[in-house]
């Protein structure tokens, strides 16, 4: 009999998640993403492979952009998390969201959560970033519909206009 | 990096030409588009697949009992209840192909690697997944066919029975004068043998849906991310033994699609059999590696038997071939690429004897499907390899040869030989200004400069086509027998209530703007701001604001969507007008509609707000002498075709053709065949353009999909069909460090066949995969080496290979003087 047999154990996480603080109890196989995806319903993290490459669901898990399909929602006990959700809550969007639109720099928009969080993390640790820096700063994701060209010239004029 | 040189239009109608701010995307930087994945149902079920090891076996037992037995797990179902429940998808080939038997699940055989086999529902992914291994599947493996060059061999292992050969079409394409062509030619160059790659764009949301049966009703609700309902539901229904009337799709935003999301057919069907039996909705959201194993591979092709016949000035006047497809292992949406391709038989140029002699094979692959450029891009690839091989072997200048050979700006619009009407552009001019772009002028000091580091300067070119607005009735040159012709799409205008101007479309933008562009087009026509248009998101069956070939595919939204926008917008603005004239006690003539108001042209203060006029028929219609208008304007575009002539294979097969001219530098290593794109423009003509900064960035991201192509991203698989590429590990797509400089230009070269002289646009026909090649092969000869790029696919082991041993390359092609 394999391990799959065996029904999988669960545990019970506590965090903060965008400044309010949940408690709930998971499946221990559960991966952060799906915790943030589905049982907390914050559906803006997106999922883009099986494997760490595409960056769609970069969270800040004490203020570092970490992808969340690669950490298990146990192991974010005791942590702080900002989605996408929380960088604009009252809903006036930031410099960096402005500038993402301005420069075209989205098209169907599934990766762009992950975008953002990766650069508003850059952005916070360095308000003026080279071309270089940025293109470092997001190599671990994937964009498919945008080249990239707008991406890294959005994140350019956010902090030209002084974003964090 | 980006040093974007875009020529300023001159056209202002309106909104339109205008760059505004795209509506979607205040909700998509906030997290809060919906794509089918984050939309839940009480009590819904996870379905997990258990897929196929083999790419080609015999299924001789399944016991689920295991898997059931595991705490939360709903059930499961498999290939012999789907062969009970439903009948084999429609298949579009005539026979042989017509008889291949395709359901949703494997029924009796498995016949590529990734499969479904099996599915399985439980309460949560993790517990669906973990359930999915304890299904006990039993196979005899059977020899496999990965090569299409063996598929037919008379000891091919055979995929299909019922159709009794591994061919799924053949025909021969011939127009003109061939035989006399290559009589009178002085130069015939023959190539043995090109190659284009078997790739696909993988977009980076993938395949998924939410479905819901309603017991009451005998209805499923499907939300999901297909890109092509009017096309999946035509397959669905009869296979399912329903009325379409059963089948409701619903979409909102969708994760990128570029024509990989169309054949998601079979993987619904099996979630609606599920949704029935189970009682409880459905959640199937695919993962990376079963997309990359199984769903909607690019189509591979071969070229054999190349042959050109040139006159001693350069000008082309004859090309036959032998064309070979792979389809994979089934016919989803196939063999329609054995004829999407005579969209563009001559590309750019313009010989007028050409022979092809086209055949379509399965093999034990992944199914393909549509994958931006479909099968146009392959013949567009082998016309510029055939010239740059050409200008090579016979010492042509590949600019000038290609000047020779493009059809004229005045000849447009230009009937092709195949009868297609390429309706405008002027191709010497976007190639000009892509020389520009990347300083051809001094290409020799640049070879000079890059040989001092030990570097192959190469320069390239790719031009390209953009067909868009498919005649459905090509697929009656494959099939006679089919009911499929013309095109259409809808939109609905709807002034409402409180002034609310409504438009419903029958698309699935992935990404494309849809929302923007349908509103500058009814802003401009309704004289408000494009604010005050709210376009709803999306696709729904119950908006009945579709038709038959309702979706987002092949470049037509342009066309055909906005044509069904202008469409309804100017009804109700008649309406509109027509009402205020009657309040107002003028005549129609009379009112303008400017600012959000209808007002009377030479009194602007006798004016209605656009909120009396929606109010009026909507909340307070007594008292008029006849019926006040709707308000409600549903339109149908239907673009000018005829059924193309199947004997001749003669016709207009698209309403526009939009160009792309790419030009590129590259730098080689000689030592590691390692290479580098140092300089990049892209040239594009869409005709009138809706929102530049839209078009702009369907020009950039087929770039970069082209790129990819070029260097990183093959479906490559082993003898045994082991995909050695099913994820984001070993299919390297682009990441943000791989992007070459770009600089894009346009120009527009307005369309006479569309109402708004905008032409379809996005799919960029694979310009800069043709612009590699050409920069790749021009580096390596440059350098001294007598080679010929003959793959579309260019790794850096291949140059490698061609620069060690370049003899094959060399063999592949030769040339007969008289």
């Amino acid at each position: 009999m394999t391990v799959a047999a065996t029904p999988t154990a669960t545990s019970v996480v506590s965090l903060e998640i965008n400044g309010e603080a949940v408690e709930l109890e998971v499946p221990s196989s559960r991966l952060l993403v799906h915790l943030i995806r589905d049982d907390l319903d914050l559906t803006g993290t997106h999922i883009g492979c099986d494997t760490g490459n595409c960056g769609a669901c970069t969270v800040h898990v004490d203020g570092v952009p970490v992808k969340s399909c690669m950490m298990l929602a146990v192991q974010a006990q005791g942590t702080r998390i900002t989605t996408v959700e929380g960088l604009a809550p009252d809903g006036e969007l930031t410099p960096l969201q402005q500038a993402f639109s301005a420069a075209h720099a989205l098209q169907c928009g599934y990766c762009t959560p992950g975008m953002l969080m990766s650069a508003s993390a850059l952005l916070e640790q360095n308000q003026s970033p080279s071309e270089e820096e940025i293109k470092v700063a997001l190599q671990g994701n994937i964009c498919r519909c945008t080249g990239y060209w707008n991406i890294v010239e959005a994140v350019q004029e956010a902090a030209k206009g002084g974003a964090a | 990096m980006s040093a974007t040189e875009t020529q300023e239009t001159t056209l202002q109608k309106g909104f339109i030409g205008q760059s505004v701010p795209r509506k979607e995307d205040s909700r998509l930087v906030q997290g809060q588009g919906v794509f089918f994945d984050d939309v839940k149902r009480h009590n819904m079920g996870y379905l997990h697949f258990v897929r196929s090891p083999y790419a080609h076996a015999r299924i001789t037992s399944i016991d689920v009992s295991a898997a059931l037995e595991l705490p939360g797990v709903y059930g499961t179902l498999t290939g012999d209840e789907v062969a009970l429940q439903t009948d084999p998808f429609f298949q579009i080939a005539a026979p042989p192909g017509g008889h291949v038997k395709d359901y949703a699940l494997a029924v009796g055989r498995a016949r590529y690697l990734g499969e479904p086999v099996v599915a399985v529902v439980a309460e949560s992914r993790e517990r669906a997944r973990d359930a999915a291994e304890l299904v006990m599947v039993d196979y005899e493996p059977l020899d496999v066919i990965v090569d299409a060059r063996k598929a037919l061999d008379d000891d091919a292992p055979l995929l299909h029975e019922e159709a009794g050969t591994n061919m799924s079409y053949t025909g021969l394409w011939e127009w003109g004068d061939v035989d006399e062509a290559f009589a009178g030619a002085d130069h015939v160059v023959r190539i043995s043998e090109l190659h284009f790659d078997r790739f696909n764009s993988t977009p980076l949301e993938l395949d998924g849906a939410l479905v819901e049966f309603n017991r009451g009703t005998g209805q499923w609700t499907m939300t999901t991310n297909n890109q092509l309902p009017g096309f999946a539901v035509i397959m669905m229904a009869p296979a399912m033994r329903v009325g379409i009337d059963k089948l409701r799709m619903v979409t909102q935003d969708i994760g990128g699609g570029f024509g990989n999301k169309i054949t998601s057919h079979p993987q619904l069907v099996a979630c609606c059999l599920l949704a029935r039996k189970l009682n409880r909705p459905i959640q199937w959201t695919e993962w990376r590696t079963e997309f990359h194993q199984s769903m909607s591979h690019g189509n591979e092709r071969w070229f054999h038997d190349v042959e050109v016949a040139v006159t001693a000035d350069g000008e082309l006047t004859g090309l036959r071939c032998k064309a070979l497809d792979d389809a994979g292992a089934y016919l989803r949406y196939e063999p329609l690429g054995g004829v999407i391709w005579s969209q563009v038989v001559p590309g750019l140029y313009g010989w007028r004897n050409i022979s092809v002699e086209f055949t379509q094979v399965m093999t034990n692959k992944a199914p393909v499907s549509p994958n931006r450029g479909y099968s146009r891009m392959q013949q567009l690839w082998l016309t510029e390899r055939v010239i740059d091989i050409v200008a090579a072997e016979l010492g042509f200048d590949p600019v000038e040869i290609r000047k020779r050979n493009y059809i004229k700006a005045e000849q447009m619009p230009y009937e092709t030989p195949n009868g297609c009407v390429y309706d405008s552009g002027d191709y010497a001019r976007c190639l000009d200004i892509a020389l520009d772009l990347v300083g051809h002028d001094s290409l020799e000091a640049r070879r000079a400069d890059a040989a001092s580091r030990g570097k192959l300067l190469g320069f390239g070119i790719g031009s390209t086509l953009d067909s868009g607005t498919n005649n459905f009735g090509q697929s009656q040159l494959l099939n006679p027998d089919l009911q499929f012709s013309g095109n259409n799409e809808v939109a609905t205008v709807k002034l409402d209530i409180f002034g609310e101007v409504v438009v419903t479309l029958g698309t699935t933008p992935q990404g494309q703007g849809h929302e923007t562009t349908a509103a500058q087009v009814v802003a401009g026509i309704l004289g408000c701001d494009v604010d005050a248009v709210t376009v709803r998101a999306g696709h729904d069956t119950y908006w009945n604001s579709h038709a038959g070939f309702s979706g987002t595919y092949a470049s037509q939204f342009a066309v055909t969507g906005l044509g069904a926008v202008k469409g309804a917008a100017e009804m109700l603005a008649g309406q509109m007008k027509t009402l205020a004239s009657w309040v107002l006690g003028c005549e129609v003539d009379d009112i303008e509609l400017a600012d959000g108001f209808a007002r009377i042209k030479d009194n602007p203060e006798a004016a209605l707000p656009f909120m009396a006029l929606g109010a009026i028929p909507n909340a307070n219609n007594a008292g008029f002498p006849e019926d006040p208008p709707t308000m409600n304007c549903r339109f149908v575009y239907r673009p000018p075709f005829q059924v193309p002539d199947k004997e001749r294979k003669f016709g207009n097969l698209t309403l526009t053709y939009a160009t792309q001219i790419h030009a590129c530098l590259v730098e080689v290593d000689p030592e590691t065949g390692a290479y580098e794109i140092v300089d990049y423009a892209a040239v594009d003509d869409c005709g009138t353009r809706i929102n530049p900064k839209i078009v702009e960035g369907q020009v950039m991201g087929a770039t970069a999909h082209g790129i990819g192509a070029a260097i990183w991203e093959t479906f490559a698989y082993d003898d045994e069909g082991n995909l050695l590429t099913p994820n984001f590990y070993d299919y390297h797509v682009p990441h943000v460090m791989d992007m070459p400089p770009l600089k894009t230009a346009a120009i527009e070269s307005p369309s006479p066949f569309t109402p708004l002289g905008a032409k379809g646009m996005g799919e960029g026909g694979g310009g800069a995969i043709h612009c590699i090649c050409s920069a790749v092969q021009d580096a390596l000869r440059s350098g001294g080496h007598d080679v010929f790029v003959h793959d579309s696919h260019n790794p850096y082991h291949r140059v490698w290979e061609m620069l060690r041993n370049p003899g094959p390359a060399r063999a592949n092609v030769e040339v007969k003087s008289r």
